[in-house]
């Protein structure tokens, strides 16, 4: 690669880079080539998109920014970053969404041709930001981006308005410079990405080259940077998104159980990406079926687990609302079942594309009758591979079907992600029933469908097709082991009971909770589930860096839970448990151990920061810190 | 899957051992003693048929029939077989449903199933009352239908299940009433045979809530002047015999009852449930405005589209002919992946 000799090259431990524009303006994909790149020189990583529920809002207003933030270090991170050291704005709008992130003495590069009159006052400004003196406490790097796209597109033949759009490739290429990434894998995808279209795959490499070569050339940057890999385990690792990772961990799932998957799915944000996922992998002989609506979904995922496939069905918050009842039929039918729920902002439509973890009291409660299921959930991207396989063992163990919490920001983060020894996942073992296990007074042997396994209180699966085991079962309640319909209050109560007890019995098969407590004597422990690992994690380091003693736990069991949570809550004077919601696991750990935990809360559709955590804790500790 | 030759079967091998408790008199018993009375018939084995239903009178139906099944929830009852159907090409499976169940809570699955063309055979009891909740009017009641929950007179237009079931591009459509086994057995036959969504209307007497419902066209004394069957090749004709009538297509296209007597054999319609264009058949499920009128009966369409679950299965031999099986282990580098020593 060609390099200039008039910069310097800096090193940093690490940058978080943020880029913002139009929903039109491609910085999600900007934002992605810019963390492939980085992933692929061993650069830990970890990404947050963040972008408006509309495709296309009215270009330049506040309502159509989009927004990719990526943190890049040379050493272990778990989160996107709480203040980005440079912003990237392509228009006024995107300046303004995004200003207040931004901390002073930071970097902002801006896009100058955008920064006219319209534009400005469609994102509410009275007066220009880079000439009212309003910016001084930044660093500006004042970059007509448009105009150059459009300058190196021409020799090319491609009009104006065309090479307008290739500008965030310009910007990829500036800030690839800034940060010394390599430009050869940024290329090599334009050139197969858009391959079939050769004028736009000219514009975008013109755009990306003439961006890097600014940056080298334009004295306007004193240096560039470097951030060196970061040191990880050895090991193969791929980039992947939560729901990525998500779709693949079901169809692992599915093969150690031997079983065809059967998708049954409605498109809903943030989850569609999984059921795009596992539509492209027909060779892995998966069915996937987009249903009429959230309801068929369910249904027949359901229908295909009686025919013994794995029936899953994705969704969020409003399609969870509406399968409730087929779940319930679900439980009752006591059939394996996976329902990957991505959470969003609610309630009803709320912020579709905006993170929150508000939808675990409706899992756990949010069906008429008593009406138990297991609810696990992963904790950072990756995981969502094994918390799927987690979630097709539980489901096919147990007969029943289960709840995988997941998250608008778990579902689009990218990370680095160690591939896992494929081999080192126990097969699971669908045990489907073969033969009569009942005699008749008249000595023929029949199949009783609710006949229990003594250990783990499942009832046998046995799909249609095995003659001798013709059976009947459905949502009305029915007598313990025949099967048959029963209206008798005692059995009803009998079966409760039985339902409770087996998803209560999963406690004996999952994982102790571990507590991270370095010290040994902290007073303070803070409890995580789902996507606040990594903000949890990230600010119990810090505080003890400045000397702090505070224990951490994550779950990511959140029914039944582990076995040793109980014991592990009484063990501390304080426990905190911050949520991106109203406090509902702090509820449920209140209601079912009687512990005071404070509940931490945050519903602005974002993680929590590192700094939230730390402040948190921080003032928790009083006098301690 | 078992390979020996299909064994000889009775409607007691069919017939499960709950006790059957509708009411007595209930239509339903004559529609179940149909269609258990037909298995042995049909060649297929016990332990690959499924009933699957929804909610309501006739959605008990599963649970008298000594084959695999589920009872489900209201309305639902097509979407799980479509994903048992789809999943599972080796069954013969049968929703069993009710007017309520079908068009009102479970309107969407039904047109949806049926448009996909899932191999799945729909009998739809439509005795034009909610039963199972003692007497509200239905999707398929009439205007001013007076009721517990229409106290002055339902305001709701009906459907027409028929005319509903080829506008969703069924593929095979068929009326057929608990009055008369032969005909409902033979109309059972022909949906079982499809190779498709099968949708049949199977008008029921409920004699609690709305007894008489099509006493007026299917009562015995006036059953021959008043349902018209449909006869894949043969002019349209019904009535005694000398009082003939048979049903013509009028210069304008619409379709028109006359006196076979006056009008001669010659201008009356031919059936073909072949036709590719539904129109001629739409206009048939239209001849009668209620079970008051001359009603066809039997099968309105029997067309053939290729089947669903045959197409999803279709497309994972090819993904995997021009693929390969999938392997986990290249999935999970399909993207970019580095390695760290």
């Amino acid at each position: 690669m060609a390099r200039g000799t008039q910069h310097e090259t800096a090193q940093l431990d690490q940058v978080i880079v943020r880029f913002a524009g139009d929903s039109g303006d491609g910085m999600q994909l900007t934002g992605d080539r810019f963390t492939t790149s980085s992933a692929l020189l061993g650069n830990d990583m970890s990404t947050f998109p963040d972008f408006p529920a509309e495709i296309r809002a009215p270009a330049g207003t506040m309502n159509g920014v989009s927004a990719f933030q990526v943190h890049i270090s040379d050493h272990d991170i778990l989160t996107p970053g709480d203040s980005p050291n440079v912003l990237v704005a392509m228009n006024p709008a995107a300046l303004r969404a995004n200003i207040g992130l931004m901390d002073k003495g930071t970097i902002l590069i801006i896009n100058t041709d955008a920064f006219e009159e319209r534009n400005l006052a469609k994102a509410g400004y009275a007066e220009n930001p880079l000439t009212d003196g309003s910016l001084s406490a930044y660093t500006v790097y004042e970059v007509p981006m448009t105009s150059i796209t459009q300058e190196v597109c021409k020799e090319a033949g491609v009009k104006p308005r065309d090479a307008e759009r290739s500008k965030n490739f310009f910007a990829l290429g500036l800030v690839s410079w800034l940060y010394t990434r390599p430009i050869e894998p940024t290329l090599e995808w334009i050139a197969t990405r858009f391959g079939a279209k050769p004028q736009v795959a000219e514009a975008n490499t013109r755009a990306f080259r003439a961006g890097f070569d600014f940056g080298e050339t334009a004295e306007l940057f004193e240096s560039n940077y470097e951030v060196r890999p970061a040191t990880f385990e050895p090991g193969e690792y791929v980039q992947v998104t939560g729901n990525q990772a998500m779709a693949w961990g079901l169809i692992a799932g599915a093969r150690l159980a031997g079983l065809p998957l059967f998708l049954g799915s409605y498109p809903i944000t943030p989850a569609s990406d999984i059921l795009h996922e596992l539509s492209r992998r027909k060779e892995f002989g998966i069915r996937t079926f987009q249903a009429e609506d959230e309801i068929a979904g369910i249904g027949a995922a359901l229908g295909a687990s009686f025919g013994g496939a794995l029936g899953v069905t994705t969704t969020s918050g409003p399609g969870l609302d509406l399968k409730s009842e087929t779940v319930g039929l679900a439980i009752n039918l006591e059939l394996p079942l996976v329902i990957v729920d991505v959470q969003r902002g609610g309630p009803s439509t709320g912020l579709p594309t905006k993170t929150e973890q508000a939808d675990l009291l409706h899992a756990m409660y949010g069906r008429h009758g008593e009406a138990p299921l297991p609810i696990i959930a992963p904790q950072n991207p990756s995981d969502c591979f094994a918390i799927a396989i987690e979630a097709v063992r539980l489901a096919v163990k147990y007969r029943t079907p289960v709840i995988v919490l997941s998250d608008g920001y778990l579902a689009n983060g990218a990370e680095p992600w160690k591939l896992p020894d494929l081999d080192s996942f126990e097969p699971i073992e669908p045990n489907f029933a073969s033969e009569p296990n009942h005699m008749e007074e008249d000595g023929t042997a029949s199949f009783w469908p609710y006949v229990r396994d003594p250990e783990t209180l499942a009832r046998p699966w046995a799909p249609p097709g095995l003659p001798g085991l013709e059976h009947r079962i459905g949502g009305l309640e029915k007598a313990d082991g025949s099967g048959n319909v029963s209206y008798d209050g005692v059995n009803h109560e009998r079966m409760v009971h039985l339902r409770r007890d087996k998803i209560a019995g999963i406690a004996k098969d999952i994982p102790l909770l571990e507590v991270n407590d370095e010290s040994g004597d902290a007073q303070l422990l803070l409890v995580s589930w789902g996507s606040t690992y990594a903000a949890v994690a990230a600010g119990v380091k810090r505080v003890r860096a400045r000397g702090m003693k505070v224990a951490h736990a994550h779950l990511r069991h959140l029914h039944p839970f582990p076995s040793n949570l109980g014991e592990v809550l009484g063990h501390y004077s304080q426990v905190m448990v911050p949520e991106i919601n109203l406090g509902q696991l702090s509820r449920i750990l209140r209601s079912e151990f009687l512990v005071d935990a404070k509940s931490m809360n945050k519903m602005q559709g974002v993680p929590f920061r590192v700094g939230e955590i730390e402040s948190a804790i921080t003032m928790l500790l009083g006098g301690n810190a | 899957m078992t390979t020996t030759a299909i064994p000889v079967t009775s409607r007691k091998d069919w017939s499960s051992d709950q006790e059957v408790r509708w009411c007595p008199g209930c239509g339903d018993y004559s529609i179940l003693a149909a269609v258990q009375m037909l298995m042995p018939d049909l060649g297929v084995r016990r332990e690959n048929t499924v009933f699957l239903s929804g909610i309501g009178c006739a959605a008990r139906f599963p649970y008298y029939m000594n084959t695999y099944g589920m009872h489900s929830i209201h309305g639902r009852a097509p979407a799980i077989a479509t994903g048992l159907a789809t999943s599972r090409p080796d069954l013969d499976v049968w929703v069993i449903s009710g007017d309520g169940d079908s068009l009102s809570i479970g309107g969407n699955h039904l047109i949806h199933a049926l448009r996909r063309n899932v191999r799945i055979n729909i009998l739809m009891f439509n005795n034009q009352i909610y039963g199972l909740t003692k007497g509200q009017y239905s999707p398929t009641s009439e205007v001013a239908k007076v009721t517990k929950s229409t106290p002055f007179g339902s305001l709701d237009t009906p459907f027409n299940p028929v005319s509903l079931a080829l506008g969703a591009e069924a593929t095979f459509v068929a009326r057929t009433h608990d009055m008369d086994r032969a005909h409902m057995q033979e109309t059972f036959r022909r949906a079982h045979e499809h190779n498709g969504a099968a949708f049949v209307e199977v008008m029921q007497n409920c004699n609690v809530f709305n007894d008489g419902a099509f006493e007026k066209i299917t009562g015995k004394e006036v059953r021959s002047n008043m349902l018209i069957p449909l006869k894949h090749g043969e002019p349209i004709v019904f009535g005694e015999e000398g009082q003939e009538r048979g049903v013509a297509q009028r210069s304008d296209g619409g379709l028109e009852i006359v006196n076979v007597g006056e009008a001669g054999t010659a201008g009356l319609l031919v059936h073909d449930e072949q036709r590719d264009d539904p129109g001629l058949a739409f206009a048939l499920s239209r001849l009668s405005r209620g079970p008051y009128e001359p009603t066809p009966i039997g099968i309105f369409r029997a067309v053939e589209r290729p089947e669903y679950g045959t197409q999803m299965s279709q497309q994972i031999v090819q993904a995997q002919e021009k693929r390969g099986v999938g392997d986990l282990a290249d999935l999970l580098r399909s993207g970019s992946s580095w390695t760290v020593d």
